[in-house]
């Protein structure tokens, strides 16, 4: 029992934090068409930047929180703009540029913070007991923010103008620039959208985890695989492939013996697994070719 | 005798006169061959050596990973699979069987073209980015289960305590190049036959190649072994070369690496990568001084080599001292004023 409720939870968490990274992943690759590997870069430049805040200056940790944000975006909308825009025609060099990127950043905080693994305190502090198994309200704060955010940009999506200049400009470029929509800019702020997500994903789950330089690694191939297993370009299918590889991991590290090793092999099998059967993933547009 | 001989050095001679003097590009590849092949004469210090050597064995990684995702445009994230694949496999038969170099290296390979086989069958009926995604979780399961079996394949330590590949540096140097040079012009071969120009042709529009009555699938799979074939020879070069195979190959850090070297030299022209990866190696090497900037100062260069050549470093270049005539698409010299095949002015 206390077994399954660990899975349960462990599961839940990891599903949440993979949800919010593929959602902002496939959110700027919809519309810009950018394979963005430094985005969870991103998420681990925020963790460190609050880990600096708090430790480092002594703020309140929702200070850290709220500023590491906000300077993570900052960042991330610079970065598009002298990197990946004036190259956006050329795929290929796009894809290198994000990937150079995350490489550089990581390089950073390697000469800053030497690779030494440090930790940043919860949130809110204690736990609870369900059936005797512990649950931290830093776990279910986690959790709770994660659903919220997520609710927060459907609505976005779906009921503001704003969200129907991002979808319609992921649906069809050329035609959503006819319709007055103007292109770069809606590429821009889903850009800082989605880096404001990566960033935020960063900040609810920092005190769960440990900081090296490496963090963004795993992270960056199980969002991929959420996002190819979920279809891309479908919210509701990352939400629900990032669950679904959350648990498969959870369950893996749990019950398999030397689970840790495995956890990464296992939740890739299940996605080509899945891809086996529905080659456009369990809720995937089928993409038009671009001819 | 003598006669026949003269006769075909007459004819190389002018060959050489008329096809390689007139387009500087050849005359830096054929330089470039000769200072390959001369390098042990000039300097026997053997950390140059070494590099060199790592540096031919990844170059054929790099033209390998164009011969596939270049061409056909089938972009494989996960080409470190193939690299592995050659290294363990080529180290495993080492070991365990005794086999001696000359042996596992083709051997690993073709466990590499098998494992292209195997995830070619799923890959195949994805595009673009999906593949993209897709392909760089296989090395990552394969490593899941290097770490699971560490009785077999040393675990975190790798299997090390493989025969050398030959004697001496000279000899493995020698070895290295003169495989990597014949590979590279078999890759360039390949690529400029018809299969290649097939490849090509599912890059640009995979649908039309299908209207005119080509299997494409059968095309796709054949790219996805002779790629796995050449990466894992590379693969097997390093592990013997290194006398060690660790999950260091797999790693996903790996794979970005032969991406970052294929484009920025340049993609769908085999010479482009096999440069790249010639002024990138040395160049981290170079770096080593300053240890903990070494990667960082990699990856500004790139950054921003490519923000003013986004089409490869190589490829700019030869368009800075080539120019294509119009009519014929024959290429010159930029300095000539009409074609030199068919005379028409070149602007």
């Amino acid at each position: 029992m206390d077994l399954l409720l660990n899975i349960v939870i462990s599961g839940l968490i990891s599903g949440s934090v993979f949800a919010l990274l593929a959602i902002g992943f496939s959110l700027i690759f919809g519309v810009a068409r950018i394979v963005n590997i430094a985005h969870t870069a991103f998420y681990m430049l925020a963790a460190y930047s609050i880990y600096v805040i708090t430790h480092k200056m002594g703020f309140h940790p929702i200070w850290g929180m709220v500023t590491a944000i906000v300077l993570v975006t900052l960042l991330g909308l610079i970065s598009y703009k002298i990197f990946v825009n004036p190259i956006r025609e050329h795929e290929g060099a796009v894809l290198i540029a994000t990937i150079a990127l995350a490489m550089a950043f990581q390089e950073v905080m390697a000469l800053i913070f030497t690779g030494t693994y440090l930790s940043v305190p919860a949130l809110v502090k204690g736990y609870f007991l369900i059936l005797g198994v512990k649950v931290f309200y830093q776990q279910l704060l986690t959790f709770l923010v994660a659903l919220l955010v997520m609710g927060v940009l459907w609505a976005l999506l779906n009921r503001t103008k704003l969200g129907l200049a991002i979808r319609s400009t992921a649906q069809d470029r050329e035609v959503a620039n006819l319709m007055g929509i103007n292109e770069s800019r809606v590429a821009m702020v889903t850009m800082g959208i989605s880096v404001g997500l990566a960033a935020l994903t960063g900040a609810i789950v920092v005190p769960l985890t440990i900081l090296e330089p490496h963090m963004w690694m795993h992270p960056l191939v199980m969002m991929m695989a959420v996002v190819v297993l979920g279809g891309l370009g479908s919210l509701k299918g990352s939400f629900i492939g990032a669950y679904i590889l959350g648990f498969a991991e959870a369950l893996v590290v749990f019950l398999a013996p030397m689970g840790s090793f495995l956890k990464g092999s296992v939740a890739l099998s299940i996605m080509i697994l899945v891809l086996l059967i529905r080659p456009e993933g369990l809720f995937g547009v089928y993409f038009e070719e671009e001819r | 005798m003598l006669g026949l001989i003269l006769f075909y050095l007459r004819r190389l001679l002018i060959v050489f006169k008329n096809e390689v003097l007139v387009l500087p590009s050849r005359v830096v590849t054929v330089l470039f061959f000769i200072l390959l092949l001369l390098l042990p004469l000039l300097t026997k210090d053997p950390y140059l050596l070494r590099i060199f050597t790592l540096t031919s064995i990844f170059a054929i990684l790099a033209a390998s990973w164009d011969l596939l995702s270049g061409f056909t445009g089938q972009m494989n994230f996960g080409h470190a699979l193939f690299f592995g694949v050659g290294a363990y496999g080529a180290a495993l038969l080492n070991k365990y069987v005794g086999i001696p170099p000359w042996g596992t290296i083709p051997l690993g390979a073709l466990g590499a073209v098998l494992s292209g086989l195997i995830i070619g069958i799923p890959c195949l009926r994805l595009r673009g980015t999906y593949l993209a995604l897709t392909t760089l979780a296989f090395p990552i399961i394969l490593m899941g289960i290097v770490f699971a079996l560490p009785r077999l394949t040393g675990g975190e330590l790798g299997i090390s305590g493989i025969s050398r590949l030959s004697g001496s540096r000279i000899t493995d140097y020698y070895i290295t190049i003169i495989v990597m040079l014949s590979l590279c012009t078999i890759m360039w071969k390949i690529t400029d036959s018809n299969t290649g120009i097939i490849f090509h042709a599912i890059r640009e529009d995979e649908l039309a190649v299908r209207a005119s009555g080509i299997n494409t699938t059968r095309y796709k799979l054949l790219a996805f072994s002779l790629s796995g074939f050449f990466a894992g020879i590379s693969g097997g070069l390093y592990a013997h070369f290194m006398r060690i195979a660790g999950p260091s190959t797999l790693e996903v850090s790996m794979s970005f690496q032969v991406v970052i070297w294929a484009i920025f030299g340049g993609i769908v022209t085999i010479y482009g990568p096999v440069g790249a990866v010639f002024v990138l190696f040395p160049l981290l090497e170079l770096l080593r001084f300053w240890q903990e900037v070494r990667m960082l100062m990699f990856a500004c260069v790139v950054l921003f080599i490519l923000l003013y050549m986004p089409d490869g470093l190589f490829r700019w270049l030869r368009d800075r001292i080539e120019k294509e005539c119009p009519r014929c698409k024959i290429r010159n010299v930029a300095l000539r004023h009409t074609c030199r095949i068919c005379t028409a002015p070149l602007d």
